[in-house]
């Protein structure tokens, strides 16, 4: 039945696959910056890419901040709250067994979910996209939006690795992440570098609910179903891999995509089947090298 | 030692004078958690395992053991053990899976295969999708003893609890449990003794998949149904409340931790998303300063009152 498949099915599944994969990609890449220097999983990353979105809509509907405003302020604003977090509850708890910190950004993502569920209600709010319209390309239909998202998180992507992997900025972090007795006696403040790590992973999730508020409904469970996927993304790519996580990000974006086209009844299992798979055949993750993660 | 078969009689007394003064279903309900809490304890309080998808194991024993009930003449106790057998089941596999990486990443492994699970319960035939599966018979026990009225079906679900938790107690003051404690604390120390800490590990994984099990397929024939609930990511996240509350690593805390949280819920029903946020704000805080739980701060405070008076 595959003659039965339109190229405008194809196409259109593939757009969707690419939008997904770079909301994939930037979360994940966000998570594995936070996981590579603090050792934390950031379960509340599903969160706080929530509140971004929750934020821009705030900012529009109460205040009257249009979309190109908020994508700045919005993530600034729960950048802010995620170094307010680091401060106050992972601080105290980097000592001990890493499994604390999850548990912690667990609690707080249930309760912020809670509270704005309790809010706002759990339907998603509208929010309208910025740049109407699209192009015809013959073989179907580009809303420009879409594009931006794209290219956008594109940029966001590399920017990101170029920071951490290419700047002096980036070997502080990674050094800091090694050994952070013999880069504080450089007279690098870390705890204060580990709080800017956690706030910048934050905004990056943040940005990506911006960039979704037009895209999906802003609705209080977006974060949290979104969470699953990432972690499968992250437990792929091999944990603290900005590379591995991002190339996993728009793969698997891509790969939920073809499912749907051959075969739709897959499509939610698909990249859980794909994680199952890559441990079996690459228990340390694709993308690390031959060092044993753990 | 005499306190202690004192404070053991009391707490006969209570468990079997309950039904007269409580609701049945929720005391039930409390039992079925305190088997699933020992079963999650097993795991993170003695071997250092986070499941995160616990619910994956409570939820499908719930849809096996009414499946097995619905569909065949089985009485209660094969199809209870059916439900325990098929999760064990489950165990080894996501066990050998999930096993494959530690600490941290078997937590987020876990988790996503809990979703996968959910997804295939979901589309499965005999589950009834989102309708979940409805009049589930409590069928005879033994197929002699009725137990179609909850008041009578309480000292079964409670006769079962009681040797869940011994069988819990039996496994980590076993041999095997001291194995799985020095797993915890120091796994390569164990490797280097000569023990193979994955084996050890995939067993706990499997007994806990098990227990987990009895614990969902109970629950089942309490409520006489099983729905998506039971295998959803709320459930695990109750449990490993529960756990945490109650006291991780100490035999009676996760029963403690059961209680509480069943209550509390019930307590909060009416109230919307604020039993979650409470349970958001339990954890938190429970992580942040309590962290031996309930059991084991009031276990700290009676031994400091005791040094204080052998002084």
């Amino acid at each position: 039945m595959f003659d039965a498949i339109s190229p405008q099915l194809i196409f259109g599944q593939l757009l969707i696959g690419l939008i997904n994969g770079s909301f994939y990609a930037m979360l994940s890449m966000g998570l594995a910056i936070i996981f590579g220097l603090m050792h934390v999983v950031n379960f509340a990353h599903g969160a706080q890419y929530m509140l971004g979105a929750f934020v821009t809509w705030v900012l529009l509907n109460y205040l009257g901040i249009p979309y190109w405003p908020s994508l700045v302020l919005a993530p600034v604003i729960v950048a802010v709250l995620g170094m307010v977090m680091e401060r106050t509850i992972l601080r105290p708890l980097q000592n001990l067994d890493h499994l604390y910190g999850l548990l912690a950004t667990y609690a707080v993502a249930l309760i912020v979910e809670g509270l704005i569920r309790q809010q706002y209600g759990s339907s998603g709010l509208p929010y309208s996209s910025p740049i109407p319209g699209g192009v015809n390309l013959g073989f179907m239909f580009l809303p420009y939006y879409r594009l931006w998202v794209v290219l956008f998180s594109i940029v966001t992507c590399i920017g990101s690795w170029l920071l951490i992997e290419h700047t002096k900025l980036g070997a502080y972090l990674r050094a800091a992440n090694e050994k952070p007795d013999i880069v504080e006696t450089f007279g690098i403040n870390v705890p204060r570098m580990v709080t800017l790590t956690y706030g910048f992973g934050v905004g990056l999730a943040a940005l990506s609910g911006v960039l979704a508020a037009p895209i999906y409904q802003v609705s209080p469970s977006m974060g949290s179903s979104i969470m699953i996927v990432i972690f499968a993304v992250v437990v792929i790519g091999g944990m603290g891999s900005i590379i591995g996580a991002v190339a996993t990000g728009y793969m698997l974006g891509l790969v939920e995509a073809l499912t749907k086209i051959v075969y739709p009844e897959a499509a939610n299992v698909v990249i859980f089947l794909f994680m199952i798979l890559a441990l079996l055949v690459r228990p340390n993750g694709l993308f690390s090298g031959a060092e044993k993660t753990r | 030692m005499m306190t202690r078969i004192l404070l053991l009689g009391v707490l006969a007394v209570l468990l079997i004078a309950a039904p007269f003064f409580a609701y049945p279903v929720t005391l039930m309900t409390i039992l079925c958690f305190v088997i699933f809490a020992c079963s999650f304890n097993l795991l993170l309080g003695y071997t250092g395992l986070l499941c995160f998808g616990h619910a994956m194991f409570f939820g499908s024993a719930a849809y096996v053991t009414g499946y097995l009930l619905k569909t065949t003449g089985l009485s209660l106790e094969l199809a209870l053990l059916g439900g325990a057998g098929a999760t064990a089941l489950l165990g080894l596999f996501v066990g050998l899976i999930a096993l494959r990486r530690s600490g941290i990443q078997f937590a987020m492994i876990t988790f996503a295969i809990a979703q996968f699970v959910y997804f295939l319960l979901l589309r499965a035939p005999f589950t009834g999708g989102e309708d979940g599966m409805q009049s589930i018979p409590r069928s005879a026990l033994f197929g002699v003893f009725d137990i179609s009225s909850s008041f009578t079906f309480y000292y079964v679900v409670l006769g079962i609890t009681v040797l869940s938790v011994w069988f819990f107690y039996r496994i980590v003051h076993s041999p095997f449990g001291e194995v799985l404690k020095a797993i915890r604390d120091n796994d390569q120390r164990v490797e280097s003794l000569g023990f193979k800490p994955e084996r050890f590990k995939l067993v706990a994984f499997v007994l806990s998949a098990a227990l987990a099990g009895l614990a969902g397929g109970l629950k089942a024939t309490v409520f006489q149904f099983a729905t998506l609930t039971d295998v959803s990511f709320p459930i695990s996240s109750e449990v490993i409340l529960m756990t945490l509350l109650g006291g991780l690593g100490t035999l009676s805390g996760p029963i403690v931790g059961a209680g509480i949280i069943i209550l509390l819920n019930d307590y909060l029903a009416d109230f919307g998303e604020w039993a979650l946020i409470a349970q958001g704000v339990i954890l938190l805080l429970v992580i942040m300063f309590f962290r031996r739980g309930v059991v084991g701060e009031l276990d700290r405070v009676l031994r400091k009152i005791r040094a204080r008076r052998a002084s």
